[in-house]
């Protein structure tokens, strides 16, 4: 097995390299570091006329203009959080696919941390609520050590 | 003629289904024998009719009767008969036959098998299943009748859409609706026993079966969707946390913690409470899951029957189901016995923290997924929820997860020793640090989440294998007898640890094809090469032709590689008229460890066309490690340690586990 992940890791060596083209071939910049900024920030815009798609995959025309508006902001001098703002500002944030922490989306960034603290609160309630010794005779350490290897046995 | 019996049937089917969802309740209060019994041959007599009128949509589709409505808006007569088969599925009303059809098949299926379970208990249970069946054929009729004629009937019909006319597409939606709707036969027992006051022992021995063969339909019905979707849409995206991916993800994501603490309720005795929850919520998001599909709410990729007037009706049968239920848990859980106590360190603690972790790593993806509507409706503020969301939360919910997954069935039952489990598992936190290290080695630039994930994955995939060589006793005898032993390791084990090995294979294909992939996007003339991943692709041309419904613009391209055999792909893009609709057809060249994607763009109109070209490292992984998956659970539920026995409540010949007739 792990022969064959070296082969696999080897073969992902082999691949890897900082290929980077834009979506058309006739959208491409001719600065690859502009080029894969404007991939990257490609992928973070949605496809407005599309059905959840971003600019990156969609072949639909507003998408093509959208790539082409957003390279052009590039070439101006934008830092990529210039574009986003750009954008978001002429077609609302409906345009960013991966949502900005506004008073409107607190909740849904702070909900998933949230929910692990409560898991990790039940989890405490749970060990002190129920605490085995008070059910369990004593055992040695031997003999508990001999039933934890027949339990896992068991299976 | 044919279609109104078919039409008279689903009626039928609906009186079936309402006896069923009141007499036995009735009977199961009074002590009544006979009215009882009657579940279990009304389960069978609309589980008959249904599949009766199934039968018949499914002939005039196959025969092309244009004066049933449905047929009209989703067939054509040159669609190839594959199509017209697995077309029956492609719409609404035949989604929703189909899901009805599961529907009535697991009542049956119960109502056939049921004999060992106690007599309240069944009836009870079909009773309830009755009930699910009973708003499902009213949704059905009331407002998406299949069987809608139109009179005059149209000479031809106006196609099914073209990205469904596919293979993959033809078997993921039955897949993943058996999935969905088993989980209603978990849904149906967790009520009955609310109902009955009492969890038995036997009832969990027949909730994890019930629950696993779900689970391994939804995890195949899942793979299948991503697969299709991989291919099919043509930009070698494998997964969107599209809203649809997302429904059929949190039912899931709540089955796999429901099998578990049905394994821990069977062989405990405990958490039963939680996996009565735990039943009512899977079926929950199964249904929200429908409802997401079929009301068009969340715009996505896959919506491609919408209409928000049925979303009412379904969201009235949601709120009945969930709301229902939990009633019905807050009014009787607390009188229910608690299990038996366990420490935090042991599987059973282990088990509830994975649990605890899918629960809310389902939660994150309901957020992701029905944000935007709530803020919509409160706000006033459309925004959308992407990608970049469910990486940034849902992944590191989840990768606790995969680490205590390793560990758990390395503790004991009740009271595990968690120094000593990870003593045990050594090897596997070697490789799971080596692998990474060597890695970045050879590739300095790699990205550290691709390295974490790494890590992750061979922690996977390593522990199970340390664990199955320390249960066969590997040094600590003879390598004849740890042989012996691991070849008589009980179907049980085997099936978690194929299980858990393939999740490893997932992640590994996962981490590798997302860090590891390569592009080439190039308008190419005849003659023109591409290098990518050290192959040469050379344009040979495009032909075009009429076949079947569509015409077809296909692309012959010679891919070499040195000291290789040279291949040649036909990646295409198609048109079908009828449905005035373009699809790109891919072309794929795997071999197994990765996968070269070609898709052909647009011509430019001067003789060059735009050719995709995608290297995909270790993608099959992701398919293969969901297939193992499931596989693990098919194994586990032939354990001869009696699950088949009692889920069929006889006793069923016992089945020698492979590889022990040589020993």
């Amino acid at each position: 097995m792990i022969r064959r992940l070296l082969v696999a890791a080897a073969i992902m060596v082999a691949i890897a390299g900082p290929a980077v083209y834009a979506v058309e071939p006739s959208e491409r910049l001719t600065d690859p570091a502009l080029e894969a900024r404007a991939r990257t920030l490609s992928q973070e815009l949605r496809c407005l006329v599309c059905q959840n798609q971003s600019i990156d995959e969609s072949n639909a025309d507003l998408a093509h203009d959208l790539r082409i508006l957003l390279r052009q902001r590039l070439v101006a001098g934008d830092t990529d959080q210039q574009v986003l703002d750009y954008l978001a500002a002429r077609y609302g944030v409906f345009v960013l696919l991966d949502p900005p922490f506004l008073p409107t989306t607190y909740l849904l960034w702070l909900t998933p941390p949230l929910l692990v603290l409560a898991a990790g609160g039940v989890l405490m309630l749970r060990s002190r609520r129920r605490r085995p010794e008070r059910v369990l005779s004593a055992l040695t350490e031997e003999e508990r050590a001999r039933a934890a290897t027949l339990l896992s046995e068991r299976g | 003629m044919l279609v109104e019996i078919g039409h008279f049937a689903l009626v039928l089917a609906l009186l079936a289904a309402l006896a069923q969802g009141t007499i036995p309740l009735v009977g199961a209060s009074a002590r009544s024998r006979p009215l009882m019994d009657l579940a279990q041959s009304a389960a069978l007599l609309q589980f008959a009719l249904v599949a009766l009128a199934f039968a018949v949509f499914m002939q005039a589709h196959i025969g092309s009767d244009f004066s049933v409505r449905n047929v009209f808006e989703n067939s054509n007569t040159a669609k190839p008969m594959l199509y017209k088969v697995t077309g029956v599925w492609g719409s609404h009303e035949g989604s929703m036959m189909l899901w009805v059809l599961m529907l009535t098949l697991f009542g049956g299926l119960v109502a056939a098998l049921g004999r060992s379970l106690p007599a309240t208990l069944r009836a009870r249970t079909l009773a309830i299943q009755g009930l699910l069946g009973f708003g499902t054929l009213a949704f059905i009729i009331g407002t998406s009748n299949p069987f809608d004629r139109l009179i005059p009937p149209p000479i031809d019909g106006r196609d099914l859409n073209p990205l469904l006319q596919d293979p993959g597409l033809a078997f993921h939606p039955p897949f993943l609706y058996f999935g969905y709707v088993g989980f209603s036969i978990t849904y149906s027992f967790a009520i009955a026993a609310l109902i009955e006051g009492r969890i038995g022992a036997q009832w969990a021995r027949w909730v994890r079966p019930w629950a696993l063969t779900a689970w391994c339909g939804l995890t195949i019905g899942i793979a299948m969707g991503s697969w299709w979707a991989y291919y099919v849409l043509g930009w070698g995206g494998w997964w969107y946390w599209d809203p649809v991916e997302n429904a059929s993800f949190m039912p899931w994501l709540l089955g796999t913690a429901l099998l578990h603490s049905a394994a821990v309720a069977e062989k405990r005795e405990t958490l039963q409470r939680w996996t009565v929850l735990l039943a009512i919520l899977t079926f929950g998001m199964s249904l929200i899951g429908t409802f997401l599909v079929r009301s068009g709410v969340l715009t996505s990729v896959h919506s491609f029957a919408v209409d928000p007037t049925r979303g009412v009706f379904i969201l009235a049968l949601i709120a009945l189901v969930i709301g229902g239920g939990l009633l019905l848990y807050a009014l009787r859980a607390p009188s229910l016995e608690t299990g038996n106590p366990f420490a935090p360190v042991s599987r059973e603690g282990a088990l509830v923290l994975n649990n605890l972790l899918l629960c809310a790593g389902m939660a994150t993806v309901f957020l992701g997924t029905f944000y935007p509507l709530f803020a919509e409706v409160w706000s006033g503020v459309k925004l959308s929820v992407g990608p970049q969301f469910f990486d940034a939360t849902f992944v590191p919910i989840l990768a606790p997860a995969i680490v205590a997954m390793v560990i758990g069935p390395v503790l004991a039952w009740r009271r595990g020793n968690l120094r000593g489990a990870l003593r045990r598992l050594a090897p596997a936190g070697l490789g799971a640090l080596l692998v990474p290290a060597v890695v970045l080695v050879l590739n300095p630039v790699a990205p550290p989440a691709a390295l974490a994930g790494i890590a992750l994955a061979i922690w996977a995939m390593l522990g199970v294998l340390t664990d199955l060589a320390d249960r066969s006793g590997l040094g600590k005898m003879r390598l004849g007898g740890v042989w012996r032993r691991f070849c008589h390791l009980p179907r049980g084990i085997w099936g978690y640890a194929i299980a858990h090995f393939g999740v490893g294979v997932l992640i590994a294909g996962i981490v590798v094809s997302t860090a590891w992939r390569s592009e080439r996007i190039e308008t190419v003339r005849a003659g023109d090469t591409l290098e990518i991943a050290g192959r040469t692709l050379r344009f040979v041309g495009v032909t075009e032709a009429d076949v079947a419904n569509y015409h077809t613009q296909q692309a012959q391209i010679a891919v070499e590689r040195p000291d290789r055999a040279p291949i040649t792909l036909y990646p295409e893009r198609r048109w079908y008229p009828v449905a005035r609709s373009q699809t790109t057809n891919t072309a794929i060249a795997t071999n197994g460890f990765g996968d070269l994607y070609l898709a052909l763009g647009d011509p430019d109109g001067q003789g060059g066309w735009v050719l995709r070209a995608y290297y995909n490292p270790l993608v099959p992984w992701i398919w293969f490690g969901a297939i193992l998956a499931a596989l693990g659970g098919v194994v586990s539920l032939t354990d001869r340690r009696g699950r088949l026995r009692s889920l069929a409540g006889r006793t069923s010949p016992a089945v020698a586990p492979a590889g022990s007739a040589d020993n």
